[in-house]
């Protein structure tokens, strides 16, 4: 279960987040909606830990552990994941490797024992083929020369390696041809499950026809304006934020 | 690609970022008197019972020195150096060349452990009987290892099993006495005793080194490898290194630094002199990790050295490879002369400055016969206040039709008091040559550093792997003993740049 208490946040002195309140317990997948600027973006960062992103009050507990006291690396370790907006590209650094070494310190810090080339391997392509992903893409470098749909099913297939306790999707559909969009709801779909949560962000309710929600809720200037049901989705499509807003307020 | 996990695994314990080949060999030294005069020059030259030629070689060569000045063109600072404070021959004092184990002194054989030199060579460098034999489940591939501890090459190893295949690999200073014919056909005529400051310096005062000869049409059943050391105070090393690869001969030689943690600064000014005839092989792969000084900039060695091969042969072929992560101050540029037709010259290059190093380093590559090619890969890393610097030379003879260069230089920026500088020289006088110069910039960004964390490596992990990603294309032309060692050295170089 992920506990947002209350957390205000900013970036550059300015506040972003004021007072984000949100419970998603296990097994649960909750999207947020909003306009440009509600502080989306800022919510997964703040979660994941990212530098320049300042908490200033609040509480997020991940099973009852604090994760604003841990660094980055800590909160993968303690399950969670960020499928990011726009991957990062790692020149050089190839990606089996980059994806081996991940798992393996993530399986250190659990005290599972590490796997080794072969397993990985196995595992990898296992994953890969249900993300239709060509496995020359553990030879190139991370990201690197990724078409932006190759890029989001990249963090996707690492996702499913890494088996998170609870994935942040920040616009994972943005840049994604419809193809693009069905496997990759697909691949967060085979992952849902008892142990398993997730915050879908995102912008458009496309997405959220794929990876049908438990709730929805409304980020608009810092805070949850409003939650619902996979309906909500529905009627933001249809009446657009401003409407929606109106009447939260 | 398993190597970088290794690299994270072996760096974890490795103590943080400290100089971890800090320590001085207490053992009896014979030192000239300091200073440099031709009696010095004479007493080494005496020292070494050398031949008269080559006394009036180092003379002539100690004449032309007294006459030059340092190079002032590198984009390096430092203090003046007095070439009168320092002492140009220092060697372990030998009872008469130990046999056993128990005549080797203990402080010497826990240098090399120290070094990481493997038990078996350790044993073969002591000389014990029956120890030079190639282990029968042998998957490792063994490695002959000429030790140079200061002046002296202590011991040298794998010798008879090279013998077998007429391939010479000893002490220069055993050369001069063993086959002087070879040493004065081809001595200085790749780096003449007129080069340069520190080449005629060198010259002058060199003590020992390696020799290598491989004959015609062998291929050198091992890699060939030497682990220089500066121990004592206020010594300079002065070693000469020659490498001869005859017709259709192939060899790899690996060259390993380290030294000891001091004060003072220390100068180091070797000559490589390596010549390749027709269809000859050379790989010679440096991994240099000499003392680059405190956190402050104080102590560390100056590297100043000059490497240079004669790819005389058609198809000749000489390859380079580098990482420099120590030194306070390196100026070096192993070049290649591509005199035969159709031969081929490659530098790969990765350089690290950290804290107050200062780099400036990179090649130059001659192309004057026809169809000769060369590849130039430099990978620059600076950080902290580290100054790193690419000068390369591309330069086409009118006769070398058909030459053809390809030149890639990029640095990474970690930090943002550190600095990167290119200076490629072109001169083509060539009109049907081809030359291609790419050259990037990049910082390691805070955006790839929290990704490598949100995916739960630690922040010296993801430097390391970013760094190691950003080397791959100079890495993986290391023999895989060096690779593995290299990397490590990359990421314990740069512990504590960032954050």
């Amino acid at each position: 279960m992920l506990r947002i208490e209350n957390l205000t946040a900013e970036v550059d002195g300015k506040p972003i987040l004021k007072g984000v309140t949100l419970e998603i317990p296990d097994g649960e997948v909750h999207a947020i909606m909003g306009p440009n600027g509600a502080g989306k973006s800022t919510l997964s960062y703040a979660l994941a830990g990212r530098e320049g992103y300042e908490i200033t009050g609040g509480a997020v507990l991940l099973n009852g552990q604090d994760l604003l006291e841990m660094e980055p690396e800590e909160r993968a370790a303690a399950g969670l994941f960020l499928a990011f907006q726009y991957p990062v590209e790692l020149p050089g650094v190839g990606n089996a490797n980059f994806l081996r070494t991940a798992l393996n310190a993530i399986r250190r810090t659990r005290g599972e024992a590490e796997v080794d080339a072969m397993q990985f391997l196995k595992l990898a392509r296992a994953r890969m083929k249900e993300l239709s992903m060509p496995e020359d893409m553990l030879k190139r470098g991370v990201n690197v020369g990724f078409s932006g749909g190759e890029k989001k099913r990249n963090e996707i297939l690492q996702m499913a390696l890494l088996q998170p306790k609870i994935a942040i999707l920040d616009e994972t559909d943005s840049g994604l041809d419809i193809d693009a969009l069905k496997i990759v709801a697909d691949g967060v779909n085979a992952m849902r499950g008892p142990a398993f949560s997730a915050l879908v962000i995102t912008h458009y309710q496309r997405l959220l026809n794929h990876i049908v929600p438990d709730r929805v809720h409304v980020l608009a200037d810092g805070r949850i304006v409003t939650s619902g049901g996979p309906e909500l989705a529905h009627r933001l499509e249809a009446e657009g934020y401003a409407g929606v807003l109106h009447e939260a307020a | 690609m398993p190597a970088v996990e290794e690299t994270l695994d072996t760096v974890r314990d490795a103590t943080q970022g400290a100089y971890k080949w800090g320590f001085e060999t207490d053992i009896e030294m014979e030192f000239a008197p300091k200073g440099l005069n031709e009696d010095i020059v004479r007493f080494i030259s005496a020292k070494k019972n050398e031949p008269q030629w080559l006394l009036d070689w180092r003379l002539r060569a100690f004449e032309v020195w007294k006459g030059m000045e340092e190079p002032r063109w590198p984009a390096v600072t430092y203090p003046p150096i007095d070439y009168q404070d320092a002492y140009y021959y220092a060697a372990p004092k030998k009872k008469d060349g130990p046999k056993s184990l128990d005549e080797v002194d203990p402080e010497l054989l826990k240098t090399y452990a120290k070094l990481g030199i493997p038990l078996k060579e350790q044993a073969i460098l002591a000389g014990v009987e029956g120890a030079g034999e190639v282990p029968a489940d042998g998957a490792r591939m063994p490695v002959a290892v000429d030790a140079v501890f200061d002046s002296v090459s202590v011991a040298t190893t794998y010798r008879e099993r090279l013998e077998k295949e007429g391939i010479i690999f000893c002490a220069i200073s055993e050369a001069v006495q063993k086959h002087p014919e070879l040493v004065r056909k081809y001595l200085g005529t790749v780096v003449p005793h007129t080069d340069n400051f520190f080449a005629a310096l060198n010259s002058a005062v060199f003590t020992d080194g390696s020799f290598v000869y491989i004959p015609k049409g062998v291929r050198c059943p091992m890699e060939l490898s030497t682990y220089f050391r500066i121990n004592a105070k206020s010594t300079g090393q002065f070693e000469r290194t020659l490498i001869i690869a005859d017709e259709g001969a192939t060899v790899s030689y690996l060259e390993g630094c380290t030294a000891p943690q001091r004060d003072e600064n220390q100068l180091h000014a070797a000559v490589v002199e390596l010549v390749a005839l027709d269809d000859a092989s050379i790989k010679y792969s440096t991994v240099q990790n000499w003392y680059p000084g405190d956190e402050n900039g104080v102590g560390g060695i100056y590297n100043f050295v000059t490497k240079r091969a004669a790819c005389r042969g058609k198809r000749s072929k000489v390859s380079w490879t580098q990482v420099e992560t120590g030194s306070a101050i390196t100026w070096k540029y192993p070049s290649c002369i591509l005199q035969g037709e159709e031969s081929v010259g490659e530098f790969y290059s990765v350089a690290i400055t950290n804290n107050h190093q200062q780099a400036d380093t990179g090649t130059k590559m001659i192309h004057l016969g026809k169809n000769t090619r060369s590849t130039i890969v430099s990978k620059g890393i600076s950080a902290g206040k580290g100054q790193n610097t690419y000068r390369g030379l591309v330069r086409i003879s009118p006769k070398a039709s058909g030459a053809r260069n390809f030149t890639q230089c990029d640095s990474l920026l970690i930090g943002d008091l550190c600095g990167a500088h290119t200076v490629p020289y072109i001169e083509n006088r060539c009109m049907t040559a081809k030359v291609e110069h790419e050259a990037t910039t990049s910082r390691i960004a805070e955006d790839q550093l929290f990704y490598c964390r949100q995916r739960g490596l630690s922040q010296e992990d993801a430097v390391g792997l970013i760094v190691n990603g950003f080397c791959r294309e100079v890495l993986k032309e290391l023999p895989m003993e060096f690779a593995v060692e290299a990397q490590k050295l990359l990421q314990i170089s740069l512990e504590g740049s960032v954050g």
